[in-house]
């Protein structure tokens, strides 16, 4: 997928300005954070698993070569093949090379956020192979050719009468006047229109919650049955998963499964977790005849023994999305890429580069909510402070801010220069503001001063009432 | 592919300053994986007896809109999916996993009952199986592939309706891993696909409103028998 993640500024004034995707955010904001709430309040143990999740997948981490070999052979004892890909290129190319040898004409796909990584749709469609998304979000934008905007709920920026329009100008075999106002109408109509394409997919592609080393099983959780469906009935099965999917045992998935729902959509479990481990078997009625792992790289080895390696525990939950009040207000098209929102503004830099995630990382107040949030423990705060370390570091923060910044230092290593210029500052601000009590505008500082006023200094400074109390009680 | 492959692996090992792990590290990984110990494990159900799990069960199917009939036999089952068809306005017809412990139900006293057996195809609108374990905790079944045992059955019908026996209900997920680990152990190796069910399928994906029956089951309906399963891979009745 291409990035726009450098127009993120323009993308989020867009977001702010358009007032439908308003409407649909301040739905979504609501809903995800009081579902988590009591999912999280009905579990006493909550806390002590995320220290747990935590503990499995830092534990994972720092041995990945082992468990994913040891996974491999698993995989291979029970008739499935892996197939190991450095970049997108090298992940689009063996997947296209698997349809190509069983004749694959059209494929479905359950979600898989790494699929949109690769862009595979485009890969295939240019190699003439439809591929059709049958997670009900997904096959949404797919129908109006847009990105997803969130990582568990693809369409999260639509209201349903987009999506009605949507599926009268792209399902014209059905009668025009059928009734499309209820959510439970465009359901059954999606329902009704992907029934024959899962049937008639030659091959299914899902991605994987977690990938099991010890039995070699890929985990999929889903509510819709789709990626059921998508890995049931074709003749071939190919997982997509990158790296860092991996965890030792079973007992090691059920933990951060316990975590993974109630985090995500506060459910106490989701209505399907379903493990594959190869193909069908001799005298199996129904499943695949050939089960396929792709292991995907693209960037994340680089990130490990690194400051940045706490990412990869990332289990792709949505909760720093559902909680973080920028995402709220602009939306997950703004961030520009895959991944939005804290996560997102972590992960991007991460793999496309600081210089093409842009602003990325400096799309936080850092409330902390991510990361309080988190069911990994991801300090996803720090972590945006280091990419913006990166940034400065490489120029490429704007010119005004590194001029800034740099004045900035060069007073706070002189604490007595500071404190006479800030007191000064602030009694000319007071005196200037004397009258009003407040600022309508000030200069450097139009852009802040544009949605409010900045309140006229009183009186003395912290600064100097605190040396006061000091003196004081002394 | 396999340059790819060499290229990844020391990849990870360079990032973790280190070569491949030392020998000693993985006989401990080994071990790890082999001893599969459990992690903290909720007090919700692992604590219950029989009928406390049985209860805990059946209220967290329903929190997620499954329905629940409880019969005292497998003599009983017949009526009980008959009622529920009926009063649900669905056809008198079927189609079922061609299993023995569904066999050994004795279907004859309801002869209006068409039973088909085989995997499910698109035409057909409800499904009947059994199940592996169901897991008191979640409320969720747990049910595997096998030659008896489509897993279309579970996805494809609009109703999916499943015949538990109450000494399959375990507490937690991994009490119900654990007894598939013996049956892998005699079948020879873990089956295809295991299907943790919880409810019947949904959708918040339009304005995060929760429909039910998105692409799987709209309906699914849980026949609780308070005797022993047939196949006998049952433990003690009074657990806890």
């Amino acid at each position: 997928m291409l990035a726009t993640s450098r127009n993120f500024k323009a993308n989020a004034e867009l977001g702010l300005a358009n007032a439908t995707l308003q409407r649909a955010l301040a739905k979504a904001q609501t809903g995800f954070p009081l579902r988590r709430r009591l999912a999280v309040e009905r579990l006493p143990e909550f806390e002590a698993l995320r220290e747990e999740g935590r503990a499995i997948k830092d534990h994972t981490l720092a041995h990945l070569d082992f468990y994913l070999e040891l996974f491999e052979q698993r995989v291979i004892a029970a008739g499935g093949k892996v197939h190991w890909a450095r970049t997108a290129d090298e992940a689009c190319a063996v997947i296209l090379q698997i349809c190509r040898a069983v004749g694959a004409r059209t494929v479905t796909k359950g979600k898989s956020m790494v699929a949109e990584e690769i862009g595979l749709n485009e890969h295939l469609a240019a190699n003439g192979i439809a591929a059709i998304e049958t997670d009900l979000g997904e096959y949404i934008i797919q129908l109006r050719r847009e990105p997803p905007s969130h990582i568990i709920a693809p369409a999260i920026h639509l209201v349903k009468e987009q999506i009605a329009d949507t599926f009268r100008a792209e399902h014209r075999e059905l009668p025009s006047e059928r009734p499309l106002a209820e959510a439970r109408q465009l359901c059954d109509e999606a329902r009704k229109v992907l029934r024959p394409r899962f049937l008639a997919a030659d091959v299914g592609i899902t991605g994987a919650n977690f990938l099991i080393a010890e039995t070699g099983s890929s985990v999929i959780v889903t509510n819709e049955g789709n990626g059921d469906l998508t890995q049931t009935l074709p003749r071939v099965h190919i997982v997509l998963a990158s790296l860092e999917k991996l965890v030792p045992t079973f007992e090691d998935a059920a933990t951060l499964l316990r975590l993974l729902a109630r985090s995500a959509t506060g459910q106490e479990f989701s209505s399907y977790t379903t493990l594959s481990t190869g193909p069908r078997r001799a005298g199996d009625l129904d499943g695949p005849e050939q089960y396929h792992v792709v292991l995907l790289d693209n960037g994340r080895s680089a990130l490990l023994g690194g400051e940045f390696q706490d990412m990869l525990r990332c289990i792709r939950c949505a909760a720093c999305l559902n909680h973080c009040p920028v995402y709220a207000a602009v939306g997950g098209h703004a961030y520009g890429w895959v991944y939005p929102g804290p996560m997102g503004a972590v992960l991007t830099p991460s793999l496309i580069g600081i210089a093409a995630a842009g602003h990325l990382p400096n799309a936080s107040t850092f409330c902390g909510r991510c990361e309080s949030v988190c069911p990994m423990k991801i300090p996803l705060p720090k972590l945006m402070r280091h990419w913006r370390e990166r940034e400065f570091a490489a120029k490429l923060a704007p010119r005004t801010v590194r001029g800034g910044l740099k004045i900035w230092a060069f007073l706070a290593r002189r604490p007595a220069l500071y404190h006479a210029l800030a007191e000064l500052a602030s009694r000319a601000l007071g005196w200037a503001g004397r009258e009003r009590g407040r600022f309508r505008s000030l200069p450097l500082a139009t852009g802040w001063t544009l949605v409010r006023d900045m309140p006229a200094p009183e009186g003395r400074s912290f600064h100097s009432l605190w040396a006061a109390r000091r003196r004081a009680a002394r | 592919m396999s340059e790819a492959r060499a290229q990844i692996l020391s990849g990870i090992r360079r990032a973790l300053r280190r070569g491949p792990v030392d020998p000693a590290t993985a006989a401990e990984l080994r071990a790890r994986v082999a001893a599969h110990r459990r992690n903290l494990i909720p007090a919700r159900a692992a604590a219950l007896g029989h009928a406390e799990r049985v209860a805990l069960f059946v209220a967290m199917a329903e929190e997620v809109q499954a329905t629940v009939a409880r019969v005292s036999s497998a003599a009983a089952v017949p009526d009980a999916v008959a009622r529920y068809l009926s009063g649900e306005n669905l056809p008198a017809e079927l189609i079922a996993a061609p299993d023995p412990r569904l066999e050994a139900i004795p279907w004859h006293r309801r002869p209006l009952l068409r039973i088909r057996r085989g995997r499910a195809e698109a035409d057909d609108a409800v499904s009947l199986t059994p199940c592996f374990a169901a897991i008191a905790e979640t409320g969720t079944l747990m049910l595997i592939s096998g030659a008896q045992t489509p897993t279309t059955l579970n996805f494809l019908p609009d109703t999916h309706i499943v015949v538990l026996h109450e000494d399959q209900i375990v507490a937690t997920y991994e009490d119900a891993w654990d007894r598939l680990r013996a049956h892998a152990e005699a079948i020879g190796g873990l089956p295809r696909t295991v299907n943790f069910i919880t409810g019947p399928s949904r959708t918040g994906d339009i304005e995060q409103r929760i429909e039910l029956g998105a692409h799987g089951p709209r309906r699914l309906h849980i026949v609780v028998v308070a005797d022993r399963c047939g196949a006998g891979d049952g433990e003690e009745r009074e657990g806890g």
